[in-house]
């Protein structure tokens, strides 16, 4: 048996074995066999992942059942494993095998346990079934199963109509984004006349110039089905217009939050997109495209990152924003960065996020930044872990000594990619990408400072009020209100600890497979040799300007947030305006609920008042009723006796007929 | 098993099961049917194994002249095969559904339904016009009764409404009937299905039995009958009105209409599409504001029924076999979606959405079934209703990306609806006592459920199942098609290769030794 089965479909055995046992198995049997699949898993993916690295394997397909075959549309279930695949691997089952862990401590009071484990676990099993798809509808399998799994796992707290309204949203919002999917692949089936993605691959290139009409429009052929398909991208990986969703979905449990929202399924846009880095490369203007976008999105998403006061929404714009780093690098073409940062990304991101979850833990589950500050010597463990990752994701690093953070190799490739590329394109990217990166530094460290440094404040918060028994005013000049932050449970922290080490060092290991080896990839994602090339040679400025960036966004969070607090006040006061549109997310939430919410159901009501009600049924049967009272017809007879009439009638039809015949 | 007339036996059973319970007492009654339906499904089986996939294209054939050319002629291919399992599939269950729930004329009710059924394997095994004729319409006849007898408050209405729609287009397809036999001299559908009618006349037959067929799908603007009829209705009724009744149209479509007049099918696509698009928006954003969860379901009934239409009217091999999964897929799932909510007006008495809430609490098991219902009838990938609606809009897009577009748009709108729904049945706080204080579900109704559950599962895994029995027709039939089939609007024309996306372009790389020093 090939340790892929394992890998994928053992942790959807042990997700129906706890979610259908549930209760009777208990938490104990539920969590164990979950978390137990999860590491399995993880230890038989390494090998594979190491055994791409070090060159001695290549891709292969284990084919398991047919699915669909219907003319010339044919499909399997079928697990493809190669580089790209295995790189996903390590990432999905590592991080979901940690969160898993930190869940048994996070989780431990919660009344539901069996079936939070049992989400998390076929949630990893979609996942896997994403990656290793080796066709277009199993990946679209995936890419729906996530979806759902994330639909269960934000309404976790199902009685909270915050978690409800938040569930909903991400799958309609994700379905925005699946319609162009479907469309997208009904398009390449159209024009390929197959869904395997080796296949559409290969047979790309000859269509390179070809046209096709969509909507009633001539367009390049590949240009419209890259471009459907980018919609998913766009939905999945919550891109500028389709990224409405993340934050709501910090409704769930951190743990997912983690897991889901960070470090594997938002990024299966960016996965996609790369997997089919060939067939995009056909397609300049879709390509052009997703750079604009993926920009766009690093800029905005960091802006709202800058003033939100929710230390997990802090971290989910940031997912938001470093996802358009991802997109803009594979819009220039170097697929390769774009899956570093993936995988960087994916390490510290999650430690992040399990980072917050333990000081939210420590905090009495109070999530507003205004009510922490000089958690530093309370948890220290947690403050450290939350350190590297925020080093990582600021990017640390010096070009010349070869050294940095995880965070610091990657986006400092994406941003030289952006730069060497060259085009119109690329240098909007560079300079939003350098932009974002500062606003990046400001927030993460404003997330810091405001978490561990300055005095504590915390007895305003509602939660912490609650758990001292105390009001501000009892407490008096004591802020802390007497409470006492512990430190989380060791099955919390050994995770962080090990995501700590892969922020700190999974830069500096995998840097050279990633970023410039053709041999690693190994022809799983195209690989623009001319672009590594040119990546080489930017100019030094261009090199530094991760490391500048980030140094001035860390002087201005100091200086507003340590050194001279009043300032941010100041500046709202200043720029009201603009800080308002920032902080209400640049209103997307509003416009959208005056653009499709309401008319939906205003539209739906119309129809079904006026449409169906008023028009339909009052000239067709309410109206043919009124013709028939009319003329005399009792309504008595016709209310009573319809059933024997109509069988007169149609024996009456029958007597005709064989009569008809007859004659 | 040669020579032994199964379909008759299949119709033999329920019918005798009808008599009985007719003089039996209430809790007889409810034995005799679940046996009857139980023994008819269990033949089923045996009809389904006894099938040979690849063999002639109608199999179990019986035939006996009666009068006038009028036979008792049966006969199935792989499409009847499958709608006359899904009807025997869903009888058992609605039995069991109605075992507590229906307490008065027990024995009637029964029997209505168990006659039901035999006109339902009738109609779909039927190899005569007259005969077909006779038990689709007689077919309804039952289902009045059903609503008329054991339905709501508003039942004269709804029943009413029923019966005018049907009736209006009963009569025309009978005349149509009636001028096809004089042209075709023969009333044998096997061979209607080869014959070839002049285009002229094409035209007006196919007008006739579309004014029939187009209100059983239903299809907008004669779809308002069917959430009437199916708030009224008792649970089982609404089971199997929507699992097989709304299939009778879907199937005279491809038994009738593609194969009978294909000239005349090409020249109205158009109108079937525009029809189906606007049922797809129209129907679910109705569904959006409804605050009874019946007429919801049914609404949306109506919104899945339209890719029914636009698949069977897409002229390729996707677009019918995607039509066909959808019946089944749709057969299945909003029949349990009605027993689901079923269950829960039977605790409650009401099916007022705004009544429940929380419910994921106090019946998690329930709410678990509730949920893969939901996922399969929004067609989630792993469940029947993605199947069908893959390949049904995967045909339509080879006709037309405008249609398909519309049509694709019902995935966000039924996701929009049907979780909304949940949204307010099984999430939120348990704000109604009544509500909190029901039991999960009881054996009797995971009896019911389990096995559709399976079903859609079975059918969203490994379709190949069921749509391998259907192959050979639906590929004769896309022969049959094909010179009136309509050309695609894709027009896909080749051209000279744009370059690649990304080329870096000579001057830069030329660059390479002056920036290494850094000197930009």
């Amino acid at each position: 048996m090939h340790p892929i089965l394992i890998i994928t479909f053992g942790p959807l055995l042990a997700a129906l074995v706890a979610g259908l046992g549930n209760r009777m198995i208990g938490n104990v049997a539920a969590k164990s066999l979950t978390t137990a699949a999860l590491f399995l898993s993880a230890a038989l993916a390494w090998p594979i992942f190491l055994g791409y690295l070090s060159g001695s394997e290549s891709a292969e397909v284990v084919r398991v059942l047919k699915w669909v075959e219907s003319g010339t549309l044919s499909f399997d279930w079928a697990l493809r494993v190669d580089t790209l695949t295995a790189v996903m691997l390590v990432v999905i089952t590592s991080v979901s095998a940690l969160v898993h862990l930190y869940s048994w401590g996070y989780m431990a009071e919660d009344p539901d346990q069996p079936r939070f484990f049992a989400y998390l676990s076929l949630f990893t099993f979609a996942m896997l079934m994403l990656v290793t798809a080796d066709n277009l509808v199993q990946m679209f399998f995936g890419w729906e199963g996530v979806g759902l799994a994330s639909y269960l796992l934000i309404g976790f707290w199902y009685q909270k109509p915050s978690a409800g309204a938040a569930a909903i949203k991400a799958f309609v919002v994700n379905r925005v984004g699946d319609l162009g999917f479907m469309l997208g692949i009904f398009g390449t089936y159209l024009v390929f006349q197959t869904t395997s993605i080796p296949e559409i691959l290969a047979a790309a290139p000859g269509m390179s110039g070809s046209t096709i009409t969509f909507l009633g429009m001539r367009l390049y052929t590949m240009d419209v089905l890259c471009i459907l398909l980018f919609i998913g991208a766009m939905g999945k990986s919550a891109q500028l217009g389709l990224h409405t969703w993340l934050p709501d979905a910090m409704e769930g449990p951190t743990p997912v939050s983690a897991l889901i929202h960070a470090a594997t399924m938002v990024t299966a846009g960016v996965f996609m997109v790369c997997r089919l880095s060939p067939m995009f490369e056909t397609a300049p203007t879709a390509l052009a495209l997703v750079t604009i976008i993926g920009a766009a999105t690093c800029f905005f998403a960091a802006t709202i990152g800058t003033t939100q006061w929710d230390i997990k929404r802090v971290i989910a714009y940031s997912t938001c924003s470093q996802l358009g780093y991802m997109f803009f690098a594979a819009g220039v073409g170097a697929y390769g960065a774009a899956m570093f940062h993936l995988f960087t990304h994916a390490f510290f991101k999650a430690l992040l996020f399990l980072g917050a979850g333990s000081v939210i833990h420590a905090m009495h589950h109070e999530q507003d930044m205004r009510f922490y500050g000089g958690l530093r010597k309370h948890i220290p463990f947690t403050f450290w872990a939350m350190m590297a990752g925020t080093l990582a994701i600021t990017g640390l690093g010096v070009y010349h000594l070869g050294l940095g953070f995880a965070g610091f190799w990657s986006k400092d490739a994406i941003l030289e990619a952006a730069f060497a590329r060259g085009n119109g394109a690329g240098q909007f990217a560079f300079w939003a990408g350098a932009f974002a990166a500062l606003l990046t530094s400001f927030y993460s460290w404003r997330l810091m400072f405001l978490t561990f440094w300055g005095k504590p404040r915390w007895i305003e918060s509602e939660h912490i009020q609650h758990a001292v028994h105390k009001t501000p005013e009892e407490a008096g000049a004591d802020t802390t209100g007497g409470y006492h932050p512990h430190e989380s449970p060791l099955s919390m922290l050994v995770p962080l600890g090990v995501l700590t080490l892969g922020a700190v060092a999974a830069g500096q290991v995998f840097a050279p497979s990633f970023l410039d080896s053709a041999a690693f990839w190994n022809g799983s994602i195209f690989y623009n040799e001319a672009l590594i090339h040119a990546m080489h040679s930017v100019p030094y400025w261009v090199k530094y300007t991760a490391l500048i960036v980030m140094l001035i966004g860390l002087a201005g969070a100091y200086l507003a947030y340590i050194a001279r607090p009043e300032l941010p006040a100041k500046f709202v006061q200043r720029f009201g305006a603009i800080h308002n549109f920032v902080y209400r997310k640049w209103y997307f939430d509003e416009v959208y609920d005056a653009l499709f919410v309401r008319p939906a159901f205003a539209l739906g009501r119309i129809f079904w008042q006026w449409g169906d009600i008023g028009t339909i049924d009052r000239f067709g049967p309410n109206g043919v009723a009124a013709v028939v009272a009319r003329s005399s017809l009792a309504a008595r007879s016709l209310q009573s006796g319809y059933v024997y009439t109509y069988a007169l009638i149609m024996l009456l039809g029958l007597v005709a007929a064989v009569t008809y015949v007859l004659l | 098993m040669e020579g032994l007339p199964l379909l008759s036996l299949m119709m033999l059973v329920p019918l005798m099961g009808a008599l009985l319970c007719l003089f039996a007492g209430a809790q007889a009654a409810r034995l005799i049917a679940l046996v009857a339906t139980l023994v008819t499904f269990l033949l089923g089986l045996v009809l389904w194994s006894g099938y040979e996939i690849g063999g002639p294209q109608w199999q179990f054939t019986e035939r006996a002249e009666l009068f006038a050319g009028f036979a008792w002629a049966l006969g199935i291919d792989g499409i009847a095969l499958m709608l006359i399992l899904l009807s025997v599939f869903l009888m058992p269950i609605c039995i069991l559904a109605s075992w507590e729930a229906i307490d008065k004329r027990v024995g009637e009710y029964m029997a209505a339904f168990l006659f039901m059924e035999v006109l339902m394997i009738g109609t779909f095994a039927a190899q005569d016009l007259f005969l077909f004729y006779v038990f689709f319409e007689a077919g309804l006849i039952p289902m009045y009764l059903i609503i008329g007898v054991w339905g709501g408050d508003n039942r004269i209405y709804a029943s009413y409404k029923f019966f005018l729609y049907t009736l209006l287009g009963s009569v025309l397809m009978l005349i149509a009937m009636l001028w096809m036999v004089a042209e075709a001299g023969t009333s044998d559908i096997p061979t209607l299905m080869q014959y070839d009618f002049p285009p002229q006349a094409q035209t007006w037959l196919w007008l006739a039995f579309f004014a029939s067929f187009a209100v059983k799908v239903p299809m907008w603007p004669f779809h308002t009958w069917l959430p009437d009829a199916h708030v009224q209705a008792p649970t089982a009724g609404s089971v199997i009105l929507a699992g097989v009744l709304l299939k009778l149209g879907g199937y005279g479509f491809i038994r009738f209409s593609l194969p009978m007049f294909p000239e005349a099918s090409a020249q109205f696509a158009w109108l079937v599409f525009a029809l189906s698009m606007v049922a797809v928006v129209y129907t679910s954003l109705v569904a959006l504001v409804q605050a009874d969860m019946k007429k919801l379901i049914a609404y949306s009934s109506v919104a899945h029924m339209a890719i029914v239409t636009v698949g069977l009217f897409a002229f390729n091999v996707q677009g019918l076999e995607g039509a066909m999964i959808v019946m089944l897929s749709h057969g299945l799932v909003s029949g349990a979606l009605f027993l689901c909510v079923g269950v829960i007006y039977d605790r409650l008495h009401t099916r007022e959405i705004a009544r429940y809430g929380g419910l994921a609490t106090n019946m998690p098991y329930y709410a678990l079934f509730f949920l893969l219902f939901t996922m399969a009838s929004i067609g989630l990938p792993g469940t029947s209703g993605f199947v069908g609606e893959f390949l049904s809009l995967a045909g339509i897009y080879q006709i037309s990306s405008t249609v398909a577009l519309v049509c694709t748009t019902g995935i966000i709108l039924g996701a929009a609806y049907m979780l909304y729904l949940y949204r307010r049945v099984a999430f939120g706080a348990q704000s109604n006592a009544d509500a909190a204080a029901m039991p999960d579900i009881t054996a009797r109704e995971w009896a019911m459920m389990a096995p559709i559950a399976a079903a859609v599962l079975w059918m969203g895994v490994y379709p190949e199942t069921f749509l391998a029995p259907m192959r050979a027709d639906i590929a004769a039939l896309d022969a049959r098609l094909a010179a009136a089939a309509p050309k695609g609007d894709a027009q896909l024309a080749a051209g000279a290769p744009r370059g690649p996306a990304n080329a870096i372009e000579h001057h830069q790389s030329a660059d390479h030794a002056s920036a290494k020093e850094g000197a930009h």
